[in-house]
């Protein structure tokens, strides 16, 4: 029952999103306040029907219903809790519920809290949400209904891919479509102003927050698969240049880029039109990112099972959102009046130079994931495009970023000094030229531009501590002084230095990875591995019963010049129902570097295979998107977005007799 | 008169950035293309040795064998009419698993064996990489069907 009610709700849903995407849109062509606001209502409705649906699925998982076709294929009653409530999302027709869940999400928030927007903007931006929600669910519905009855129902289910059954995987992916979709209100937004024909500060100022909102979101959900990569696959890789990797990683570099160039609106009144065309790139990669993802069209090892119908569909989908709003850019664009001038040196010229080469970094990334598709479409030959493509063109492209991010926010606005910036940077420039020289003596021969990369890193770590310093006046001004300026100084400064401290620490924990070492080794109980100065002895390796699989779990002593620092557990669990088996690695860090040991097969003569890793800064990979993210929140912490304050600041402003 | 220098000067790096990612992108395709092979094709129009290619097809039944230093494997990637052996130094996927598809990454050598730097095996037991199931459909040892879940064959 509550399961025909869920379907009835996306139905209901439907119609709403379809009545939310034209009345609002004539309502606010015809200037009648009744059906501009409508689109406030639908919006909040859609929000509540569809989050009853998704409700509606999670408890026929939950109560293992496997008269649900969904449920049958992608649970099982023995499985643990979490895991039946975070099924829900790890096939392909629940994930495109939690998909149009957080749309609509988005699109409720937009109602609650636009309180303060021009009424036409925002019945505009909430049709361009009703718009999308409309393509999405029709798709729902049509071609991948997760409500679906099957007859007879089984005892028991088939189960979770095994491989899903994790917590870093079972969070990762609300957090990627919640930036995925996070982005479609930047789209609605530009889509509206495009419609209105006007940009201006104030457009800046609504987009940011919830741009950067998403941004931040999305950094985790990428940090989170490939932290998850990086303990489950068994040998330590982050980042495979996978295809759906790369589909989550173009709308992060594009929604980068549109972060930084919406400050330029904000502050400048320059840049609208590109700003405007960003919003419409950065969700039109996420639209193509969930077609990649969904279609199957791309061999991966994310790619749920192949339906032509449903790719057919959302390639649809794509050609009408992505054609419909460019065709509309190219109409409407010519009209926006450009803004403030600026010279090439100059903070505006940092961040055109910073988008520049991010979004060329983008399309690189674009090009080397979808040439295989496209040299298959027109009868090329079969081929994929291997990482080595992608170190030798995306990398290039993001040194320069890195060297001028150090620099761009000592610029001033309008025409910078780039002399007096590099002169207030010369201790920065010291302290990553004494990295390079240290690094270059102690390992002496080794990976010159993993070398190289470190003093990038200190470079972009520098440079932050130098500008927050130059803010603060620390050490110029009396302690207590510049304790005030700091507490007093918006939080969005504080917000950008952290966000940039933490790609410093990205950086470091990427270029460190040159200088891992690694051990395959059989070893029988009583054996050891020697690696990296530590000495890993496997004690045994005994069978333990899991809730849904049994393990073989090893007992493994790390010590070090004789003293024992851990006691490392790494597991082969088989899973009798799946018939297949996962690795849990087992990692010891101490936040320089991780030891991570593998267990392999056995030889069946008593001795197993382990594989020892160490891994200098790799745990700082994620400590930097955690830390970027963190930057992210502490910017929209920031008083400038909260409700209402500028619109009061405004019209107190104007309350003021003309200046 | 300088609203239009400055434009010109944005083109000019707009241009100049895109010319540097073509030449960038143009470089590394000449050599990092990995073209797909099933063990047919190369039998019949025999591959560059020493280029990266890929080779995807079913791991034969029974051909499966570890040496004795624990990390080296062989086996024989096979598309029912033809295949290929292929050594391997390395830890194999969960998924790897004989009669099951597989993609193999690396070069041939010089006898013709294939050391595969890469063993790719899906994450999902359903699913089979679509250039494996091209491969097998060519060589006409595809069954309808076999790699489907099973709710979906009920349909």
């Amino acid at each position: 029952m509550i399961v025909e009610l869920g379907h009835y709700a996306l139905i209901l849903a439907l119609m709403l999103a379809l009545l939310q995407s034209t009345v609002p849109l004539v309502g606010a062509a015809r200037r009648n306040l009744a059906w501009m606001t409508l689109g406030r209502s639908t919006a909040v409705a859609q929000f509540l029907l569809i989050a009853f649906a998704f409700a509606a699925l999670i408890n026929a998982y939950v109560t293992s219903d496997f008269s649900v076709a969904n449920v049958a294929e992608n649970s099982s009653v023995e499985k643990p809790l979490l895991y039946q409530i975070t099924g829900v999302w790890g096939n392909h027709e629940g994930s495109m519920i939690l998909w149009v869940f957080i749309l609509s999400l988005f699109g409720a928030a937009v109602a609650w809290f636009g309180n303060n927007l021009p009424p036409a903007l925002r019945a505009r931006a909430l049709a361009v949400q009703g718009m999308i929600g409309t393509g999405f669910l029709l798709f729902i519905l049509l071609t991948s209904d997760p409500f679906r009855r099957l007859v007879p129902a089984p005892l028991e289910g088939q189960g979770l891919n095994p491989v899903l059954q994790d917590p870093g995987l079972a969070f990762h992916p609300p957090f990627l479509y919640l930036g995925y979709v996070g982005f479609s209100v930047a789209f609605s937004f530009a889509v509206a102003a495009l419609i209105e024909g006007r940009v201006d500060a104030a457009w800046a100022r609504w987009v940011r927050p919830w741009t950067l909102a998403a941004w931040c979101a999305l950094t985790i959900g990428i940090a989170m698969g490939s932290w998850w990569a990086y303990y489950t696959l068994g040998w330590g890789g982050w980042w495979f240049w996978d295809p759906v990797e790369n589909a989550s990683f173009m709308p992060w570099l594009a929604g980068t880029a549109l972060l930084h160039s919406a400050i330029v609106v904000e502050k400048r009144d320059a840049l609208k039109s590109w700003t405007i065309l960003l919003a419409i790139v950065t969700f039109s990669l996420s639209l193509i990112g969930t077609f990649l993802v969904r279609s199957g069209v791309l061999t991966s090892v994310h790619a749920f099972a192949v339906d032509p119908a449903r790719g057919s569909f959302i390639l649809l989908l794509l050609v009408i959102a992505i054609g419909g709003s460019l065709a509309l850019y190219a109409w409407r664009a010519p009209q926006l009046k450009g803004g403030g001038l600026f010279a090439p040196i100059s903070r505006e010229g940092a961040l055109v130079l910073n988008n520049l080469l991010l979004c060329t970094g983008c399309a690189t990334v674009f090009l080397g994931t979808l040439y295989p598709l496209f040299s298959d479409a027109i009868g090329g030959p079969k081929l994929s495009v291997g990482f080595p493509f992608f170190d030798r063109t995306f990398v290039p492209l993001m040194v320069p970023v890195l060297v001028a991010v150090a620099a761009g926010p000592l610029l001033a606005w309008k025409r910078g000094d780039l002399r007096g910036a590099l002169q207030r940077l010369w201790l920065a420039l010291a302290g990553s030229a004494l990295v390079v020289l240290a690094g270059l003596y102690v390992t002496a021969g080794g990976p010159m531009l993993a070398v190289l990369g470190l003093g990038l890193a200190a470079w972009v770590f520098l440079g932050a501590a130098v500008e927050w310093s130059e803010r603060v006046r620390l050490g110029r001004a009396p302690l207590a002084d510049s304790i005030r300026r700091a507490r007093t100084m918006p939080r969005a400064a504080h917000g950008m230095t952290l966000a940039h401290i933490g790609l410093a620490v990205t950086v470091a924990g990427i270029a460190a990875s040159a200088w891992q070492q690694e051990r395959i080794e059989v070893v029988r109980p009583g054996g050891t591995v020697a690696l990296a100065g530590y000495v890993l002895r496997l004690d045994e390796v005994g069978k333990q019963p899991g809730p849904n699989f049994t393990a073989d779990r090893a007992d493994i002593t790390v010590s070090r010049k004789g003293e024992t620092i851990a006691v490392m557990h790494p597991e082969k669990r088989f899973f009798p129902l799946q018939q297949m088996s996962t690795s849990m690695t087992a990692i010891h860090t101490n936040l320089l570097a991780d030891l991570y040991v593998a267990l392999g097969d056995s030889d069946g003569k008593g001795g197993w295979t382990l594989r020892a890793y160490w891994k200098p800064l790799v745990p700082w990979i994620w400590i930097g998107a955690v830390l970027m993210s963190g930057g992210g929140i502490v910017s929209l912490s920031d008083r400038r977005w909260r409700i209402g304050i500028a619109a009061r600041a405004r019209a107190a402003r104007a309350a003021q007799p003309a200046e | 008169m300088i609203r239009k220098r400055r434009r010109l000067i944005a083109v000019l790096a707009g241009l100049g950035m895109l010319g540097l990612a073509t030449g960038l992108v143009l470089s590394a395709f000449s050599d990092n293309l990995v073209f797909f092979y099933s063990p047919t094709d190369l039998k019949e129009k025999p591959a560059p040795r020493g280029r990266e290619l890929r080779i995807g097809g079913l791991v034969e039944a029974a051909s499966l064998r570890h040496e004795s230093d624990g990390k080296t494997v062989e086996f024989r990637v096979t598309d029912g009419k033809s295949d290929v052996p292929v050594t391997y130094s390395g830890a194999l996927p969960d998924l790897f698993r004989e009669g099951q598809g597989v993609v193999v990454e690396g070069k041939l050598d010089n006898a013709g064996a294939f050391r595969a730097d890469t063993v790719l095996a899906k994450h999902d037991e359903r699913y089979m990489p679509r250039e494996v199931v091209e491969a097998l459909k060519k060589s006409g040892h595809w069954q309808e069907g076999a790699a489907q879940p099973q709710g979906e064959a009920q349909r």
